[in-house]
């Protein structure tokens, strides 16, 4: 990925998220978070892992976020001022700098002496590659995943039946 | 096509030697087309990814609507997948992105159940306030 490319899409990136957060109205806060998974997919394509970015397409573009607009249209829910907190800002404000600080620290010093980028080797990032190695050593978490996303489709019927 | 390619790349040895030459070449032209001029640092990712996650915590502190705080959530995973991804990239090591998959996996279940919650909640209270729903509050 080249420098323009990365400021292109960072820069997006970071101006849809602050929209998801600071929106009002939740509708235009999950259609800057579509935007915002889009352009992840794409930054996803740029480093080479061409599967994960078209599974975050379908699966968070597409479907958990349809998931999402259907739950505020069902709610149907008011725009409110009183959807901000005023109080504790301070607070607020010391809590996410220092975390900021802390991740900007630690992932600042990881451009060090030994940050020259591995060769990938042929078809990496590729549904082969990565579904040869879903089958044979990640078997066991692929398989307890089944069983958790049974679990949630159960969990989510009962709840919404009542 | 694609089936093929990888039986080359992952499979048995039979392939003849030319043709794997042919497609390394195509392999290298394809990443050429997606400019690998100057390459950006591997802490430019992870700097994106810190910004984009304290965006996310922000939101869950600052907003009340629990469907906002959910998508703030969502956010944060999104970045730590990027800062995986980064990481694949840089080591040539496909962990990174099965991980990705795995959290991708989670997420969906945790949104088809949260959300069911949401709705609950919302039948019997009639709002989706984080401060006014605070049964379990000590």
């Amino acid at each position: 990925m080249d420098a323009i490319t990365f400021t292109v899409l960072s820069v997006l990136m970071v101006a849809s998220a602050i929209r998801v957060v600071l929106n009002r109205s939740p509708v235009y806060s999950a259609l800057s978070l579509v935007m915002l998974m889009s352009l992840l997919a794409v930054y996803f394509l740029y480093l080479d892992a061409h599967m994960v970015g078209v599974l975050q397409i379908i699966v968070y573009a597409g479907a958990v976020m349809v998931l999402f607009l259907f739950v505020i249209m069902l709610l149907n829910l008011q725009d409110s001022i009183q959807d901000y907190r005023q109080e504790k800002l301070w607070t607020m404000g010391i809590l996410c700098a220092t975390l900021f600080g802390e991740l900007w620290f630690f992932f600042g010093r990881a451009g060090g002496e030994s940050s020259a980028q591995h060769a990938v080797p042929e078809g990496f990032g590729t549904v082969i590659s990565l579904s040869q190695k879903l089958f044979t050593d990640y078997l066991l978490p692929f398989e307890i995943t089944s069983l958790l996303l049974l679990v949630a489709v159960v969990g989510a019927v009962v709840l919404a039946k009542r | 096509m694609a089936d093929g390619k990888g039986r080359m790349a992952y499979g048995s040895d039979d392939t003849p030697e030319s043709e794997r030459s042919e497609r390394a070449i195509s392999h290298q032209a394809n990443d050429e087309s997606l400019g690998n001029g100057i390459m950006v640092p591997i802490h430019y990712h992870l700097m994106l990814s810190a910004v984009l996650f304290t965006i996310g915590a922000l939101g869950v502190l600052l907003r009340r609507n629990t469907i906002v705080i959910f998508m703030s959530v969502e956010l944060m995973l999104n970045a730590v997948n990027l800062s995986f991804v980064a990481l694949a990239r840089q080591w040539g090591s496909m962990d990174g992105q099965l991980i990705v998959f795995f959290v991708m996996a989670v997420a969906a279940a945790e949104a088809a159940v949260g959300l069911a919650i949401i709705l609950m909640v919302f039948r019997n209270r009639e709002t989706v306030n984080a401060d006014e729903l605070n049964l379990m509050r000590w």
